[in-house]
Protein backbone atom coordinates (compact mmCIF):
# COMPACT_ATOMS: atom_id res chain seq x y z
CA UNK A 1 0.00 0.00 0.00
CA UNK A 2 2.55 2.34 1.01
CA UNK A 3 5.08 0.90 -1.85
CA UNK A 4 1.69 1.89 -4.09
CA UNK A 5 1.36 5.41 -3.05
CA UNK A 6 5.08 6.76 -2.97
CA UNK A 7 5.16 5.29 -6.25
CA UNK A 8 2.25 7.48 -7.50
CA UNK A 9 3.42 10.25 -5.69
CA UNK A 10 6.73 10.41 -7.05
CA UNK A 11 5.92 9.59 -10.68
CA UNK A 12 2.92 12.11 -10.89
CA UNK A 13 5.06 14.71 -9.17
CA UNK A 14 7.97 13.88 -12.00
CA UNK A 15 5.61 14.16 -14.84
CA UNK A 16 4.11 17.72 -13.52
CA UNK A 17 7.44 19.13 -12.87
CA UNK A 18 8.70 18.23 -16.72
CA UNK A 19 5.11 19.36 -18.33
CA UNK A 20 5.81 22.57 -16.30
CA UNK A 21 9.36 22.90 -17.76
CA UNK A 22 7.78 21.97 -21.18
CA UNK A 23 5.11 25.17 -20.68
CA UNK A 24 8.06 27.17 -20.23
CA UNK A 25 9.32 26.82 -23.60
CA UNK A 26 6.40 26.84 -26.28
CA UNK A 27 6.31 25.76 -28.38
CA UNK A 28 7.97 23.09 -28.26
CA UNK A 29 10.72 22.40 -30.24
CA UNK A 30 11.74 18.68 -30.16
CA UNK A 31 15.01 19.46 -28.97
CA UNK A 32 14.82 18.02 -25.61
CA UNK A 33 13.56 14.64 -26.89
CA UNK A 34 15.17 12.80 -23.83
CA UNK A 35 13.02 14.96 -21.34
CA UNK A 36 10.03 14.12 -23.59
CA UNK A 37 11.20 10.39 -23.20
CA UNK A 38 11.18 11.03 -19.65
CA UNK A 39 8.47 12.25 -19.36
CA UNK A 40 6.60 9.60 -21.12
CA UNK A 41 7.95 7.32 -18.56
CA UNK A 42 6.82 8.88 -15.68
CA UNK A 43 2.86 9.27 -17.09
CA UNK A 44 3.09 5.40 -17.92
CA UNK A 45 4.35 4.99 -14.47
CA UNK A 46 2.04 7.07 -12.91
CA UNK A 47 -0.92 5.59 -14.93
CA UNK A 48 0.07 2.18 -13.44
CA UNK A 49 0.75 3.40 -10.26
CA UNK A 50 -2.61 4.93 -10.17
CA UNK A 51 -4.32 1.51 -11.05
CA UNK A 52 -2.23 -0.07 -8.16
CA UNK A 53 -3.56 2.38 -5.45
CA UNK A 54 -7.34 1.53 -7.17
CA UNK A 55 -6.69 -2.16 -7.27
CA UNK A 56 -5.80 -1.98 -3.27
CA UNK A 57 -8.20 0.44 -2.13
CA UNK A 58 -11.59 -0.33 -3.69
CA UNK A 59 -14.10 -3.35 -3.31
CA UNK A 60 -13.15 -6.13 -5.47
CA UNK A 61 -16.25 -6.17 -7.75
CA UNK A 62 -15.34 -2.99 -9.40
CA UNK A 63 -11.68 -3.44 -9.54
CA UNK A 64 -12.44 -6.13 -12.21
CA UNK A 65 -12.89 -3.14 -15.23
CA UNK A 66 -11.71 0.04 -13.44
CA UNK A 67 -8.12 -1.06 -12.59
CA UNK A 68 -7.74 -1.70 -16.52
CA UNK A 69 -9.79 1.24 -17.61
CA UNK A 70 -7.58 3.59 -15.44
CA UNK A 71 -4.49 2.23 -16.80
CA UNK A 72 -5.49 2.69 -20.45
CA UNK A 73 -6.98 6.19 -19.54
CA UNK A 74 -3.17 6.76 -18.44
CA UNK A 75 -2.13 5.24 -21.48
CA UNK A 76 -4.03 7.60 -23.68
CA UNK A 77 -3.28 10.40 -21.84
CA UNK A 78 0.87 9.95 -22.13
CA UNK A 79 -0.16 9.56 -25.44
CA UNK A 80 -1.34 12.70 -25.61
CA UNK A 81 0.74 14.62 -23.62
CA UNK A 82 3.92 12.93 -25.79
CA UNK A 83 3.13 14.28 -28.57
CA UNK A 84 1.71 17.74 -27.33
CA UNK A 85 5.00 18.21 -26.09
CA UNK A 86 7.80 16.60 -28.55
CA UNK A 87 6.75 18.24 -31.30
CA UNK A 88 6.56 15.12 -33.44
CA UNK A 89 5.13 15.42 -36.76
CA UNK A 90 1.78 14.04 -37.78
CA UNK A 91 2.73 12.36 -40.60
CA UNK A 92 4.51 9.97 -37.72
CA UNK A 93 2.22 9.81 -34.84
CA UNK A 94 -0.55 11.70 -34.76
CA UNK A 95 -2.04 12.75 -31.06
CA UNK A 96 -5.55 10.67 -29.58
CA UNK A 97 -8.08 13.90 -29.91
CA UNK A 98 -6.85 14.15 -33.63
CA UNK A 99 -8.01 10.89 -34.46
CA UNK A 100 -11.08 11.03 -32.06
CA UNK A 101 -11.68 14.51 -34.42
CA UNK A 102 -11.03 12.71 -37.90
CA UNK A 103 -12.95 9.89 -36.43
CA UNK A 104 -15.90 11.68 -36.24
CA UNK A 105 -15.08 13.97 -39.24
CA UNK A 106 -15.48 10.73 -41.57
CA UNK A 107 -18.11 8.41 -40.00
CA UNK A 108 -19.61 7.78 -43.60
CA UNK A 109 -16.42 6.48 -45.32
CA UNK A 110 -15.78 4.65 -41.82
CA UNK A 111 -19.25 3.00 -42.20
CA UNK A 112 -19.01 2.00 -45.71
CA UNK A 113 -15.17 0.39 -45.18
CA UNK A 114 -17.12 -1.24 -42.36
CA UNK A 115 -19.64 -2.56 -44.27
CA UNK A 116 -17.52 -3.39 -47.08
CA UNK A 117 -15.22 -5.46 -45.07
CA UNK A 118 -16.45 -6.53 -41.68
CA UNK A 119 -20.41 -7.22 -42.84
CA UNK A 120 -19.92 -8.43 -46.38
CA UNK A 121 -16.09 -10.66 -45.85
CA UNK A 122 -15.37 -11.22 -42.30
CA UNK A 123 -18.85 -12.11 -40.79
CA UNK A 124 -20.22 -14.39 -43.85
CA UNK A 125 -16.37 -16.15 -43.86
CA UNK A 126 -16.12 -16.75 -40.64
CA UNK A 127 -19.22 -18.20 -40.15
CA UNK A 128 -18.98 -20.25 -43.31
CA UNK A 129 -15.37 -21.31 -42.28
CA UNK A 130 -15.97 -22.25 -38.78
CA UNK A 131 -19.11 -23.83 -39.85
CA UNK A 132 -17.41 -26.13 -42.29
CA UNK A 133 -14.71 -26.61 -40.56
CA UNK A 134 -17.27 -27.96 -37.71
CA UNK A 135 -19.14 -30.36 -40.31
CA UNK A 136 -15.45 -31.78 -41.60
CA UNK A 137 -14.50 -32.71 -37.82
CA UNK A 138 -17.79 -34.50 -37.36
CA UNK A 139 -17.31 -36.20 -40.62
CA UNK A 140 -13.45 -37.27 -39.57
CA UNK A 141 -15.17 -38.26 -35.96
CA UNK A 142 -17.20 -40.88 -37.67
CA UNK A 143 -14.61 -42.28 -40.00
CA UNK A 144 -10.90 -42.71 -37.98
CA UNK A 145 -9.42 -43.50 -40.89
CA UNK A 146 -10.12 -39.82 -42.42
CA UNK A 147 -9.23 -38.10 -38.56
CA UNK A 148 -5.49 -39.92 -38.89
CA UNK A 149 -5.19 -38.44 -42.26
CA UNK A 150 -6.44 -34.94 -41.99
CA UNK A 151 -4.85 -34.47 -38.04
CA UNK A 152 -1.47 -34.21 -38.72
CA UNK A 153 -2.37 -32.70 -42.22
CA UNK A 154 -4.55 -30.25 -40.30
CA UNK A 155 -1.77 -29.33 -37.63
CA UNK A 156 0.90 -28.60 -40.36
CA UNK A 157 -1.52 -26.48 -42.31
CA UNK A 158 -2.23 -24.51 -39.31
CA UNK A 159 1.64 -23.52 -38.85
CA UNK A 160 1.93 -22.47 -42.26
CA UNK A 161 1.76 -18.49 -43.59
CA UNK A 162 -1.70 -18.98 -44.95
CA UNK A 163 -2.22 -15.24 -45.68
CA UNK A 164 -0.10 -16.18 -48.54
CA UNK A 165 -2.73 -17.32 -50.60
CA UNK A 166 -4.32 -14.08 -50.51
CA UNK A 167 -3.27 -13.57 -54.15
CA UNK A 168 -4.59 -16.94 -55.54
CA UNK A 169 -8.06 -16.27 -54.14
CA UNK A 170 -8.15 -12.80 -55.72
CA UNK A 171 -7.18 -13.93 -58.97
CA UNK A 172 -9.94 -16.67 -58.79
CA UNK A 173 -12.56 -14.80 -57.07
CA UNK A 174 -12.50 -10.96 -58.33
CA UNK A 175 -11.06 -7.72 -57.16
CA UNK A 176 -14.36 -7.29 -54.94
CA UNK A 177 -15.63 -9.42 -51.22
CA UNK A 178 -16.09 -12.72 -52.17
CA UNK A 179 -12.26 -13.43 -52.41
CA UNK A 180 -11.86 -11.61 -48.98
CA UNK A 181 -14.61 -13.97 -47.74
CA UNK A 182 -12.42 -16.34 -49.36
CA UNK A 183 -9.86 -16.12 -47.67
CA UNK A 184 -11.68 -15.90 -44.26
CA UNK A 185 -12.93 -19.05 -44.98
CA UNK A 186 -9.11 -20.42 -45.56
CA UNK A 187 -8.33 -18.80 -42.66
CA UNK A 188 -10.59 -20.12 -40.09
CA UNK A 189 -11.47 -24.28 -41.29
CA UNK A 190 -8.35 -25.64 -39.92
CA UNK A 191 -8.47 -24.21 -36.47
CA UNK A 192 -12.14 -24.88 -36.27
CA UNK A 193 -11.34 -28.39 -37.58
CA UNK A 194 -8.71 -28.96 -35.27
CA UNK A 195 -9.95 -27.75 -31.94
CA UNK A 196 -13.52 -29.14 -32.51
CA UNK A 197 -11.69 -33.19 -32.93
CA UNK A 198 -9.90 -32.02 -29.56
CA UNK A 199 -12.90 -31.14 -27.86
CA UNK A 200 -15.08 -34.13 -29.30
CA UNK A 201 -12.46 -36.32 -27.69
CA UNK A 202 -12.81 -34.42 -24.50
CA UNK A 203 -15.63 -36.23 -22.06
CA UNK A 204 -14.05 -38.86 -20.14
CA UNK A 205 -14.37 -42.99 -20.99
CA UNK A 206 -16.35 -43.28 -17.86
CA UNK A 207 -19.05 -41.40 -18.89
CA UNK A 208 -19.24 -42.40 -22.35
CA UNK A 209 -19.51 -45.74 -21.59
CA UNK A 210 -22.54 -44.39 -19.03
CA UNK A 211 -24.24 -43.11 -22.69
CA UNK A 212 -23.28 -46.98 -24.21
CA UNK A 213 -25.16 -48.11 -21.08
CA UNK A 214 -28.08 -45.98 -21.65
CA UNK A 215 -27.77 -47.80 -25.42
CA UNK A 216 -27.73 -43.98 -26.76
CA UNK A 217 -26.38 -44.31 -30.28
CA UNK A 218 -23.78 -42.04 -31.75
CA UNK A 219 -25.72 -39.20 -32.44
CA UNK A 220 -27.07 -39.02 -29.07
CA UNK A 221 -23.98 -39.04 -27.68
CA UNK A 222 -23.11 -36.24 -29.59
CA UNK A 223 -25.34 -34.24 -28.90
CA UNK A 224 -26.17 -34.81 -24.87
CA UNK A 225 -22.73 -35.60 -24.17
CA UNK A 226 -19.85 -34.85 -26.24
CA UNK A 227 -20.81 -31.48 -27.91
CA UNK A 228 -21.64 -30.19 -24.89
CA UNK A 229 -18.26 -30.95 -23.72
CA UNK A 230 -16.81 -30.05 -26.71
CA UNK A 231 -18.08 -26.20 -26.19
CA UNK A 232 -14.82 -24.99 -24.57
CA UNK A 233 -12.92 -25.62 -27.40
CA UNK A 234 -15.17 -24.79 -30.11
CA UNK A 235 -15.77 -21.54 -28.29
CA UNK A 236 -11.92 -21.05 -28.32
CA UNK A 237 -11.12 -21.82 -31.54
CA UNK A 238 -14.66 -18.85 -32.60
CA UNK A 239 -12.11 -16.85 -30.59
CA UNK A 240 -8.97 -17.72 -32.43
CA UNK A 241 -10.90 -17.61 -36.11
CA UNK A 242 -12.41 -14.13 -34.80
CA UNK A 243 -8.83 -12.53 -35.17
CA UNK A 244 -7.77 -14.62 -38.12
CA UNK A 245 -11.27 -13.48 -39.96
CA UNK A 246 -10.70 -9.93 -39.63
CA UNK A 247 -6.62 -10.45 -40.61
CA UNK A 248 -7.26 -12.36 -43.78
CA UNK A 249 -9.96 -9.98 -44.81
CA UNK A 250 -7.35 -6.90 -44.56
CA UNK A 251 -4.47 -8.26 -45.87
CA UNK A 252 -6.57 -9.51 -48.73
CA UNK A 253 -7.22 -6.37 -49.45
CA UNK A 254 -3.89 -5.17 -50.24
CA UNK A 255 -3.57 -7.60 -53.80
CA UNK A 256 -6.36 -5.88 -55.32
CA UNK A 257 -9.89 -4.44 -53.97
CA UNK A 258 -12.90 -2.05 -55.01
CA UNK A 259 -12.23 1.68 -54.17
CA UNK A 260 -14.20 0.51 -50.54
CA UNK A 261 -12.67 -1.23 -47.93
CA UNK A 262 -10.86 -1.00 -44.54
CA UNK A 263 -7.79 -2.83 -45.84
CA UNK A 264 -7.35 -0.57 -48.86
CA UNK A 265 -8.06 2.56 -47.03
CA UNK A 266 -5.13 1.50 -44.55
CA UNK A 267 -2.80 1.59 -47.49
CA UNK A 268 -3.45 4.13 -49.79
CA UNK A 269 -3.95 6.64 -46.78
CA UNK A 270 -0.42 5.69 -45.69
CA UNK A 271 0.75 6.48 -49.44
CA UNK A 272 -0.99 10.06 -48.48
CA UNK A 273 0.70 10.37 -45.19
CA UNK A 274 -2.88 10.63 -43.54
CA UNK A 275 -2.00 9.01 -40.96
CA UNK A 276 -5.10 9.92 -39.04
CA UNK A 277 -7.18 8.63 -40.94
CA UNK A 278 -5.21 5.64 -40.72
CA UNK A 279 -5.64 5.61 -37.12
CA UNK A 280 -9.09 5.97 -37.03
CA UNK A 281 -9.37 2.93 -39.11
CA UNK A 282 -7.38 0.92 -36.99
CA UNK A 283 -9.76 2.28 -34.13
CA UNK A 284 -13.05 1.05 -35.93
CA UNK A 285 -10.60 -2.47 -36.29
CA UNK A 286 -10.01 -2.40 -32.74
CA UNK A 287 -13.48 -2.10 -31.67
CA UNK A 288 -15.25 -4.43 -33.67
CA UNK A 289 -12.86 -6.73 -33.29
CA UNK A 290 -13.26 -6.22 -29.73
CA UNK A 291 -16.85 -6.34 -29.97
CA UNK A 292 -16.80 -9.29 -31.83
CA UNK A 293 -14.28 -11.24 -28.95
CA UNK A 294 -16.31 -9.69 -25.95
CA UNK A 295 -20.25 -11.12 -27.87
CA UNK A 296 -17.55 -14.42 -27.99
CA UNK A 297 -17.14 -14.36 -24.60
CA UNK A 298 -20.54 -13.82 -23.05
CA UNK A 299 -21.86 -16.54 -25.25
CA UNK A 300 -19.12 -18.59 -23.72
CA UNK A 301 -20.51 -18.22 -20.32
CA UNK A 302 -24.19 -19.00 -21.18
CA UNK A 303 -23.33 -22.02 -22.98
CA UNK A 304 -20.35 -23.14 -20.56
CA UNK A 305 -21.36 -22.17 -17.41
CA UNK A 306 -20.35 -25.63 -15.65
CA UNK A 307 -16.94 -24.76 -16.65
CA UNK A 308 -14.75 -24.84 -13.97
CA UNK A 309 -12.94 -21.18 -14.84
CA UNK A 310 -16.15 -19.73 -14.27
CA UNK A 311 -17.10 -20.91 -11.00
CA UNK A 312 -16.80 -18.67 -8.09
CA UNK B 1 3.61 -42.01 -36.37
CA UNK B 2 3.47 -45.01 -38.27
CA UNK B 3 0.55 -46.04 -37.54
CA UNK B 4 -0.86 -42.80 -39.58
CA UNK B 5 1.44 -43.40 -42.34
CA UNK B 6 -1.11 -44.46 -44.20
CA UNK B 7 -3.84 -42.37 -43.60
CA UNK B 8 -1.74 -39.43 -44.16
CA UNK B 9 -0.71 -40.91 -47.38
CA UNK B 10 -4.13 -41.78 -48.65
CA UNK B 11 -5.17 -38.24 -47.82
CA UNK B 12 -2.73 -36.54 -49.75
CA UNK B 13 -2.91 -39.28 -52.51
CA UNK B 14 -6.57 -37.61 -52.68
CA UNK B 15 -5.48 -34.56 -52.35
CA UNK B 16 -2.86 -34.55 -55.67
CA UNK B 17 -5.41 -36.21 -57.97
CA UNK B 18 -8.01 -33.50 -56.48
CA UNK B 19 -5.67 -30.89 -57.46
CA UNK B 20 -5.00 -32.80 -61.30
CA UNK B 21 -8.67 -32.89 -61.69
CA UNK B 22 -9.83 -29.22 -60.99
CA UNK B 23 -6.60 -28.35 -62.87
CA UNK B 24 -9.20 -29.13 -66.21
CA UNK B 25 -12.15 -26.95 -65.48
CA UNK B 26 -10.36 -24.24 -63.79
CA UNK B 27 -7.84 -23.65 -66.53
CA UNK B 28 -10.69 -24.16 -69.41
CA UNK B 29 -11.41 -20.30 -69.85
CA UNK B 30 -7.21 -20.80 -71.10
CA UNK B 31 -7.36 -24.32 -73.01
CA UNK B 32 -10.74 -24.37 -74.40
CA UNK B 33 -9.76 -23.09 -78.13
CA UNK B 34 -5.81 -24.68 -77.96
CA UNK B 35 -7.93 -28.26 -77.14
CA UNK B 36 -10.46 -27.61 -79.90
CA UNK B 37 -7.53 -26.42 -82.76
CA UNK B 38 -5.49 -29.07 -81.49
CA UNK B 39 -8.81 -31.27 -82.82
CA UNK B 40 -9.99 -32.33 -78.83
CA UNK B 41 -9.86 -36.11 -77.35
CA UNK B 42 -8.81 -36.80 -73.62
CA UNK B 43 -5.07 -36.94 -74.20
CA UNK B 44 -4.83 -33.66 -75.45
CA UNK B 45 -7.31 -32.53 -73.12
CA UNK B 46 -5.38 -33.69 -70.28
CA UNK B 47 -1.75 -32.33 -72.37
CA UNK B 48 -2.84 -28.97 -72.22
CA UNK B 49 -4.98 -28.55 -68.59
CA UNK B 50 -1.26 -29.46 -67.03
CA UNK B 51 0.98 -27.78 -68.82
CA UNK B 52 -0.31 -23.98 -69.67
CA UNK B 53 2.29 -21.47 -69.10
CA UNK B 54 0.55 -18.89 -66.94
CA UNK B 55 -2.52 -21.28 -65.99
CA UNK B 56 -4.69 -19.61 -63.45
CA UNK B 57 -4.57 -23.37 -61.52
CA UNK B 58 -0.98 -24.92 -61.72
CA UNK B 59 -0.63 -28.78 -61.77
CA UNK B 60 1.59 -29.90 -59.30
CA UNK B 61 4.80 -31.21 -61.17
CA UNK B 62 4.37 -27.63 -62.64
CA UNK B 63 4.96 -26.06 -58.84
CA UNK B 64 7.40 -28.49 -58.51
CA UNK B 65 9.49 -27.70 -61.50
CA UNK B 66 9.24 -24.71 -60.95
CA UNK B 67 10.20 -24.80 -57.05
CA UNK B 68 13.14 -26.76 -58.85
CA UNK B 69 13.97 -24.10 -61.35
CA UNK B 70 14.42 -21.32 -58.59
CA UNK B 71 15.64 -23.42 -55.67
CA UNK B 72 18.47 -25.24 -57.59
CA UNK B 73 18.76 -24.29 -61.05
CA UNK B 74 19.87 -20.90 -60.29
CA UNK B 75 23.15 -19.64 -58.05
CA UNK B 76 21.67 -19.27 -54.79
CA UNK B 77 22.64 -15.46 -53.43
CA UNK B 78 21.00 -14.23 -57.18
CA UNK B 79 17.48 -12.33 -57.08
CA UNK B 80 16.39 -15.24 -59.18
CA UNK B 81 16.99 -17.82 -56.41
CA UNK B 82 14.36 -18.67 -53.51
CA UNK B 83 17.06 -19.36 -51.61
CA UNK B 84 17.88 -15.63 -51.38
CA UNK B 85 14.16 -14.41 -50.93
CA UNK B 86 13.63 -17.14 -48.49
CA UNK B 87 16.60 -16.20 -46.64
CA UNK B 88 15.86 -11.91 -46.56
CA UNK B 89 12.00 -13.10 -45.25
CA UNK B 90 14.11 -15.89 -42.55
CA UNK B 91 16.48 -13.40 -41.33
CA UNK B 92 13.73 -10.98 -40.19
CA UNK B 93 11.26 -13.57 -38.91
CA UNK B 94 14.17 -14.95 -36.52
CA UNK B 95 15.27 -11.11 -35.61
CA UNK B 96 11.41 -10.96 -34.64
CA UNK B 97 11.31 -13.79 -33.25
CA UNK B 98 14.04 -13.76 -30.59
CA UNK B 99 12.74 -10.07 -29.67
CA UNK B 100 9.58 -11.51 -29.46
CA UNK B 101 10.47 -14.53 -27.10
CA UNK B 102 12.24 -12.05 -25.23
CA UNK B 103 9.41 -9.39 -24.44
CA UNK B 104 7.24 -12.19 -23.95
CA UNK B 105 9.36 -13.68 -21.25
CA UNK B 106 9.84 -10.19 -19.76
CA UNK B 107 6.49 -9.79 -19.44
CA UNK B 108 5.22 -12.93 -18.32
CA UNK B 109 8.10 -12.50 -15.28
CA UNK B 110 7.18 -9.30 -14.01
CA UNK B 111 3.59 -10.02 -14.07
CA UNK B 112 4.08 -13.22 -12.23
CA UNK B 113 5.77 -11.41 -9.82
CA UNK B 114 3.62 -8.15 -9.41
CA UNK B 115 0.18 -8.99 -8.66
CA UNK B 116 -1.02 -5.42 -10.12
CA UNK B 117 0.51 -5.96 -13.05
CA UNK B 118 -1.40 -8.58 -14.08
CA UNK B 119 -4.55 -6.85 -13.35
CA UNK B 120 -3.66 -3.64 -15.09
CA UNK B 121 -1.33 -4.75 -18.25
CA UNK B 122 -2.92 -8.70 -19.02
CA UNK B 123 -6.17 -7.15 -20.20
CA UNK B 124 -4.25 -4.81 -22.59
CA UNK B 125 -2.24 -7.60 -23.24
CA UNK B 126 -5.52 -9.55 -24.59
CA UNK B 127 -6.93 -6.77 -26.01
CA UNK B 128 -3.72 -6.21 -27.82
CA UNK B 129 -4.16 -9.03 -29.96
CA UNK B 130 -8.02 -8.17 -31.01
CA UNK B 131 -6.39 -5.56 -33.12
CA UNK B 132 -5.58 -6.94 -36.43
CA UNK B 133 -1.59 -6.24 -36.42
CA UNK B 134 -1.08 -7.63 -39.84
CA UNK B 135 -3.63 -5.14 -41.54
CA UNK B 136 -1.94 -2.04 -39.64
CA UNK B 137 1.41 -3.73 -41.14
CA UNK B 138 1.87 -1.31 -43.47
CA UNK B 139 1.47 1.87 -41.68
CA UNK B 140 3.65 0.35 -39.20
CA UNK B 141 6.18 -0.44 -42.16
CA UNK B 142 5.90 3.33 -43.48
CA UNK B 143 6.26 4.79 -39.89
CA UNK B 144 9.18 2.87 -38.66
CA UNK B 145 10.71 3.26 -41.69
CA UNK B 146 11.18 6.62 -41.39
CA UNK B 147 12.77 6.53 -37.88
CA UNK B 148 15.82 5.47 -39.83
CA UNK B 149 16.21 2.34 -37.91
CA UNK B 150 17.45 -0.40 -40.27
CA UNK B 151 15.07 -2.73 -42.43
CA UNK B 152 15.37 -5.73 -40.90
CA UNK B 153 14.31 -4.37 -37.55
CA UNK B 154 11.20 -2.44 -39.14
CA UNK B 155 10.01 -5.66 -40.56
CA UNK B 156 10.49 -7.48 -37.68
CA UNK B 157 8.46 -5.45 -35.25
CA UNK B 158 5.51 -6.77 -36.82
CA UNK B 159 6.88 -10.51 -36.10
CA UNK B 160 8.10 -9.55 -32.53
CA UNK B 161 4.45 -7.76 -32.01
CA UNK B 162 2.60 -11.09 -33.09
CA UNK B 163 5.31 -13.27 -31.00
CA UNK B 164 5.21 -11.77 -27.77
CA UNK B 165 1.76 -12.51 -26.88
CA UNK B 166 1.61 -16.81 -26.93
CA UNK B 167 4.94 -16.48 -24.89
CA UNK B 168 3.51 -13.90 -22.51
CA UNK B 169 0.43 -16.32 -21.85
CA UNK B 170 2.13 -19.47 -22.17
CA UNK B 171 4.61 -18.27 -19.77
CA UNK B 172 2.41 -16.75 -17.01
CA UNK B 173 0.99 -20.37 -16.90
CA UNK B 174 4.28 -22.44 -16.94
CA UNK B 175 5.76 -19.88 -14.22
CA UNK B 176 2.48 -20.51 -11.90
CA UNK B 177 2.71 -24.83 -12.65
CA UNK B 178 5.01 -25.40 -9.74
CA UNK B 179 2.22 -26.28 -7.12
CA UNK B 180 1.96 -24.71 -3.56
CA UNK B 181 4.49 -27.45 -1.98
CA UNK B 182 7.55 -27.13 -4.18
CA UNK B 183 6.71 -23.50 -2.99
CA UNK B 184 6.60 -23.90 0.48
CA UNK B 185 9.78 -26.22 0.35
CA UNK B 186 11.46 -23.01 -1.43
CA UNK B 187 10.87 -21.01 1.17
CA UNK B 188 12.02 -23.19 3.99
CA UNK B 189 15.12 -23.51 1.82
CA UNK B 190 14.62 -19.56 2.52
CA UNK B 191 15.11 -18.94 -1.13
CA UNK B 192 14.40 -15.36 -2.61
CA UNK B 193 12.48 -14.27 -5.63
CA UNK B 194 15.60 -14.76 -8.00
CA UNK B 195 16.48 -18.16 -6.29
CA UNK B 196 12.81 -19.42 -6.89
CA UNK B 197 12.59 -18.51 -10.02
CA UNK B 198 16.10 -19.23 -11.74
CA UNK B 199 15.95 -23.12 -9.70
CA UNK B 200 11.99 -23.52 -10.02
CA UNK B 201 9.69 -21.38 -11.94
CA UNK B 202 11.66 -21.05 -14.95
CA UNK B 203 12.24 -24.79 -15.09
CA UNK B 204 8.98 -25.86 -14.51
CA UNK B 205 8.02 -23.61 -17.43
CA UNK B 206 10.19 -25.37 -20.24
CA UNK B 207 7.23 -27.15 -21.43
CA UNK B 208 5.10 -24.63 -21.55
CA UNK B 209 7.50 -22.26 -23.08
CA UNK B 210 8.44 -24.69 -26.01
CA UNK B 211 4.27 -25.46 -26.90
CA UNK B 212 4.26 -21.16 -27.04
CA UNK B 213 7.41 -21.16 -29.12
CA UNK B 214 6.32 -23.19 -31.82
CA UNK B 215 2.82 -21.06 -32.50
CA UNK B 216 5.06 -18.45 -32.16
CA UNK B 217 7.47 -18.68 -34.75
CA UNK B 218 4.73 -19.93 -36.91
CA UNK B 219 2.88 -16.62 -36.49
CA UNK B 220 6.63 -14.79 -36.82
CA UNK B 221 7.04 -16.20 -40.25
CA UNK B 222 3.43 -14.87 -41.35
CA UNK B 223 4.06 -11.45 -39.75
CA UNK B 224 7.70 -11.13 -42.00
CA UNK B 225 5.97 -12.67 -45.12
CA UNK B 226 3.09 -9.29 -45.12
CA UNK B 227 5.38 -7.13 -43.56
CA UNK B 228 6.98 -6.92 -46.81
CA UNK B 229 3.92 -6.15 -48.78
CA UNK B 230 4.48 -2.51 -48.35
CA UNK B 231 7.96 -1.49 -48.69
CA UNK B 232 7.80 -1.73 -52.76
CA UNK B 233 7.99 -5.90 -52.84
CA UNK B 234 12.08 -5.64 -53.77
CA UNK B 235 13.20 -8.63 -51.84
CA UNK B 236 11.74 -11.82 -50.14
CA UNK B 237 8.83 -13.95 -49.81
CA UNK B 238 5.92 -11.30 -49.53
CA UNK B 239 7.55 -9.36 -52.55
CA UNK B 240 7.46 -12.11 -54.25
CA UNK B 241 3.54 -13.09 -53.82
CA UNK B 242 2.95 -9.34 -54.46
CA UNK B 243 5.22 -9.65 -57.88
CA UNK B 244 3.23 -12.63 -58.98
CA UNK B 245 -0.44 -11.32 -58.45
CA UNK B 246 0.93 -7.64 -59.91
CA UNK B 247 1.98 -9.75 -63.13
CA UNK B 248 -0.59 -12.89 -63.23
CA UNK B 249 2.54 -15.20 -62.88
CA UNK B 250 0.67 -17.96 -60.59
CA UNK B 251 3.64 -20.52 -60.87
CA UNK B 252 6.13 -17.87 -58.59
CA UNK B 253 3.05 -17.42 -55.91
CA UNK B 254 2.72 -21.10 -55.88
CA UNK B 255 6.40 -22.06 -55.47
CA UNK B 256 6.92 -19.14 -53.35
CA UNK B 257 3.97 -20.32 -50.81
CA UNK B 258 5.27 -23.85 -51.11
CA UNK B 259 9.07 -22.97 -49.91
CA UNK B 260 7.88 -20.45 -47.58
CA UNK B 261 5.54 -24.02 -46.01
CA UNK B 262 8.13 -25.56 -46.08
CA UNK B 263 10.28 -23.63 -44.18
CA UNK B 264 7.66 -23.37 -41.41
CA UNK B 265 7.33 -26.64 -41.00
CA UNK B 266 11.26 -27.19 -40.65
CA UNK B 267 11.46 -24.43 -38.02
CA UNK B 268 8.57 -25.94 -35.89
CA UNK B 269 9.99 -29.53 -36.36
CA UNK B 270 13.35 -27.82 -35.16
CA UNK B 271 11.63 -26.47 -32.17
CA UNK B 272 10.20 -29.90 -31.27
CA UNK B 273 13.57 -31.72 -31.94
CA UNK B 274 14.64 -28.76 -29.25
CA UNK B 275 11.99 -29.50 -26.71
CA UNK B 276 12.70 -33.38 -26.99
CA UNK B 277 16.49 -32.72 -26.02
CA UNK B 278 15.86 -30.02 -23.46
CA UNK B 279 13.28 -31.91 -21.92
CA UNK B 280 15.51 -35.02 -21.98
CA UNK B 281 18.11 -33.25 -20.55
CA UNK B 282 15.81 -32.54 -17.57
CA UNK B 283 14.99 -35.83 -17.02
CA UNK B 284 11.88 -36.27 -18.35
CA UNK B 285 10.50 -39.80 -19.06
CA UNK B 286 10.66 -40.71 -22.72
Amino acid sequence: MIRAVVTLLISSGLSILIALSFSRTNPPTGQDWALSFAFVICSWVAAWSASWVADLVLPKAQTRWLVPTIFGLGVIAAWEAYVRTSAIPVVLLPSPSEIAAKFVATLPILKADFVQTILRAVIPGWLMGSGAGFLAALVCDRNDFLRRGLLPLGNLVAALPIVGVAPILVMWFGFDWPSKAAMVVVMTFFPMLINTLAGLNASGQMERDLMRGYGADWFTTLIKLRLPAAMPFIFNALKINSTLAMIGAIVAEFFGTPIVGMGFRMSTEVGRQNLDMVWAEIAVAAISGSFFYGCLSLAERRVTFWHPSYRR
Amino acid sequence: MKRNLLPILTVTLAIIVMWYLACIPMNAVLTTPKIAAAGGGLANTLAYSWNEVRPVLPSPHQVAREIWNTVFAVAPWTIKSLVYHLWITLSSTLVGFIMGGLLGILLAISIVHTASLEKSLMPWVIASQTIPILAIAPMLIVVLGKTGLPDIFTKASISTYLCFFPVTIGMVKGLRSPDVMQQDLMRTYNANAAQTLWKLRLPASLPFLFASLKVSVAIALTGAIVAELPTGAVAGIGARLLNGSYYGNTLQIWAALFVAAFAAAMMVWLLSELEKQSLKRMGAKP
